[in-house]
């Protein structure tokens, strides 16, 4: 046991000491939240220019909708030709010319209503007048056939089903969203982790047998001690580096966010004006209560610990698979026909996991993955913020330690065997004969 | 108990391919006990079977009577033939950590490391990284680790290989100070020559077969050819040739000498002596150089492949 921990430390030191760890711990997320900073940046740039789109309407009963906003000016035009309008608009270089003929109906208006532009328009422009144009002529068509549209209005009635289970859990329909979101972001991080690092302890492998070390070390330590001990040190570093991570994200994201926080309250803004709208009935205060509270609901407590254990059991499990397959290989090159197999279940498990799980959290397809060890990880944590019975999720946590037990024998077989071989590219026919020896 | 060391009917096979057919050594204590034989004849996994990297189908290994159990692995120190070091650690961590490993603590390691790198004159290393290092640099840190936490039994595959001379012969010097300290040694090559010199045991293996062991000097004798070289002044070369080719088997020699003597191998039987060679060789006369030839490990090796 004292080998296991001199190993698992000297791996641990190794990889945080390494350079490229330190400036990828350090650079990524300032990468990242440059990037981030950069897009809000282009974007502010990108909307910097306020448009004048040229109104003519000739039925007369739009233009009242087109009222300018700061982004947007509505420039309404009156008694000129289309023809002149044309002119008028390309020549002073507006966005473009939106008109509406006079017809008889609403209909025959809305089928010959043009756009005319330089450039072909923005969609969101086109959907904000879109929007406008229904609107109103929705409200005149209402008037039309006798109806008050105000009156439609107070007739509308909010549905958010309050769904409840059996034991008295209450959950809703919005909080469905929210499961996915939580469930997703964890197995989708679980995902990426075993990936990075499990290429990570498979390139450590292959460094001792191309440095010729192994040998020394073998003749110490039993290989299974040295596996374990860089699964161990490699899962260390791993964490490490993620909760770097997180910390120097957050901080960053606090720091950029007071940067741009115009944008932010902007933002806002916009949310309180949509709620401003439809302030007559409360409902949209009751939803973002309700999204508060559904996060509380959310059993967090139970997927904080099933996402630590699924962690290391899924981590585990595949770190030593990848162990072997840098024991069975000289190079890095040579490990293509080895990956395949490797990665197919952890896509797999992604693939079920956001399209089956959406689709039916307690399916047999998800409940299945949700217990076969090499997607259980991914897929059992995406169920969970769903309510799946404490029984079944410790019954799956066991499958998969007793497969990483299984997986481990395996893996030190062709590790023991691999590591004092050279020259060799290996097939699976010989993996085989590994096994036997 | 006499023996350090001792394998018996080591039988060790990779799939089909038999790698130790039935394989028994004995090392003495204190030896230097040469392993010899040509690549792939299965010398490294015999050294493996004895480090406990690989387990022998069937066989049984003892150190110091006792039958092979994990403990052992601290008395036994082993430089294998393909060694290296983590490049992008530094030299004195690195030994720390490969000491560490041998069951020393940190403080020991610290200590005899010190020793061993003011005796090579290596102390300034410490702070270097391996791949700053030259092959032969790399290889003295090897040697030092291996023999560092002072174990019963060395085990040295080709040591010699990548040591330039000066630095071959700074390592064959510690060995032999290592046997004499009460080191017990394995010393595997391929290369008979360095064997000569240092090796009191021997065995060979060929094609994953014993096929000769026991101590040199024994097999040396066993070997021995009975030819004599000979350089004799004299004043009718024509006539001596034929006077000791009726009484003994003469063979052209390569010796070299510095006056114009005449130089045969002569060969005696079972029945003569060296003394009655040299009577006849006086009577022709003056007898400048007699030496019997010892058959080399190399002509051992060569001629027992060959007999099998």
């Amino acid at each position: 046991m004292n080998h296991l921990s001199l190993i698992t430390k000297r791996e641990y030191l190794n990889k945080v000491k390494n350079k490229s760890f330190i400036i990828m711990t350090f650079l990524s997320p300032l990468i990242m939240v440059a990037l981030f900073a950069l897009i809000a940046y282009l974007t502010q740039l990108n909307n910097d220019k306020v448009r004048i789109i040229s109104v003519l309407d000739e039925s007369s009963l739009f233009a009242s909708e087109f009222k300018s906003t700061e982004s947007t000016k509505y420039d309404i035009l009156t008694s000129v030709t289309l023809e002149d309008a044309k002119k008028i608009v390309q020549e002073s270089e507006n966005y473009g010319l939106l008109y509406i003929p006079k017809a008889d109906s609403i209909e025959a208006i809305a089928d010959k209503i043009k756009f005319y532009s330089e450039e072909s328009p923005s969609l969101i422009v086109m959907e904000k007048i879109e929007a406008r144009i229904e609107d109103k002529a929705r409200n005149i068509k209402l008037k039309n056939s006798g109806l008050d549209p105000e009156l439609i209005d107070a007739l509308n009635v909010r549905i958010n089903t309050n769904l409840e289970t059996f034991d008295g859990e209450k959950t809703s329909k919005l909080g469905g969203g929210l499961k996915l979101a939580f469930g997703g972001a964890a197995g989708y991080l679980l995902f990426m982790f075993i990936i990075i690092y499990g290429n990570m302890i498979m390139r450590s492998v292959i460094e001792e047998k191309t440095s010729r070390i192994i040998e020394v070390i073998i003749s110490s330590v039993k290989p299974i001690q040295l596996l374990l001990g860089k699964i161990f040190g490699t899962s260390l570093a791993g964490i490490t580096q993620f909760l770097i991570w997180i910390v120097i994200g957050g901080v960053l994201m606090a720091v950029v966010s007071a940067v741009f926080g115009i944008n932010m309250s902007e933002g806002q803004m916009a949310q309180q004006e949509m709620m401003n709208q439809v302030s007559n009935n409360a409902a949209m205060q009751n939803e973002v209560d309700l999204v508060i509270q559904e996060m509380w609901n959310l059993p967090l407590v139970n997927l904080m610990i099933m996402f630590i254990l699924f962690f290391i059991g899924g981590y585990l499990l595949y770190g030593s698979l990848y162990a072997a397959i840098g024991a069975a290989v000289d190079s890095e090159t040579d490990t293509q026909q080895f990956m395949m197999p490797l990665l197919m279940p952890l896509m797999l498990a992604i693939y079920v996991g956001f399209f089956t799980v959406i689709e039916n959290p307690h399916g047999t397809v998800s409940q299945v993955f949700s217990y076969i060890p090499f997607t259980s990880p991914v897929v059992m944590l995406m169920r969970i913020p769903f309510g799946v019975p404490i029984w079944q999720q410790l019954l799956s946590v066991a499958i998969l330690f007793g497969t990483f037990f299984l997986t481990v024998i395996f893996a030190a077989k062709i590790y023991r065997v691999g590591i004092l071989m050279y020259g060799k590219k290996p097939s699976y026919k010989e993996l085989v004969k590994w096994l036997k020896y | 108990m006499n023996n350090l060391l001792v394998a018996e009917n080591i039988i060790k096979k990779y799939g089909d391919f038999t790698a130790l057919n039935n394989v028994s050594i004995e090392v003495p204590k204190g030896s230097i006990f040469g392993l010899l034989g040509p690549n792939g004849a299965g010398k490294t996994t015999l050294i493996r079977i004895i480090n406990q990297i690989t387990m022998p189908d069937k066989g049984l290994v003892t150190l110091d009577g006792e039958k092979l159990h994990a403990d052992h692995i601290k008395n036994i120190g082993y430089l294998p033939e393909e060694r290296g070091l983590y490049k992008s650690m530094k030299v004195g961590e690195q030994a720390l950590y490969l000491a560490q490993l041998k069951g020393l603590t940190k403080a020991q390691a610290r200590e005899r490391l010190k020793y061993w790198f003011d005796k090579f004159g290596i102390g300034d290393w410490w702070n270097k990284k391996v791949q700053e290092l030259s092959k032969g640099m790399a290889q003295k840190i090897q040697f030092i680790v291996t023999v560092l936490h002072q174990p019963k039994l060395l085990i040295f595959d080709e040591p010699f290989s990548g040591f330039d001379p000066i630095n071959a012969n700074l390592i064959k010097d510690e060995i032999l100070q290592l046997r004499d300290e009460g080191a017990t040694i394995i010393f595997a090559t391929h290369r008979m020559e360095s064997v000569e010199e240092l090796c009191d045991h021997i065995a060979l293996i060929h094609e994953s077969n014993k096929i000769l062991d026991g101590k040199l000097i024994d097999i040396k004798r066993a070997y021995k050819s009975n030819i004599y070289e000979v350089g004799l002044l004299t004043e009718n070369k024509a006539e001596t040739e034929n006077y000791l080719k009726e009484k003994f088997e003469l063979s052209e020699a390569t010796f070299k000498t510095i006056n114009d003597e005449v130089k045969f191998n002569i060969k005696i039987d079972n029945g003569q002596s060296a003394n009655q060679l040299i009577s006849h060789l006086t009577t022709k006369g003056q007898l400048t150089h007699f030496v019997e030839v010892i058959p080399s490990v190399n002509d051992i090796f060569i001629q027992t492949v060959q007999n099998n």
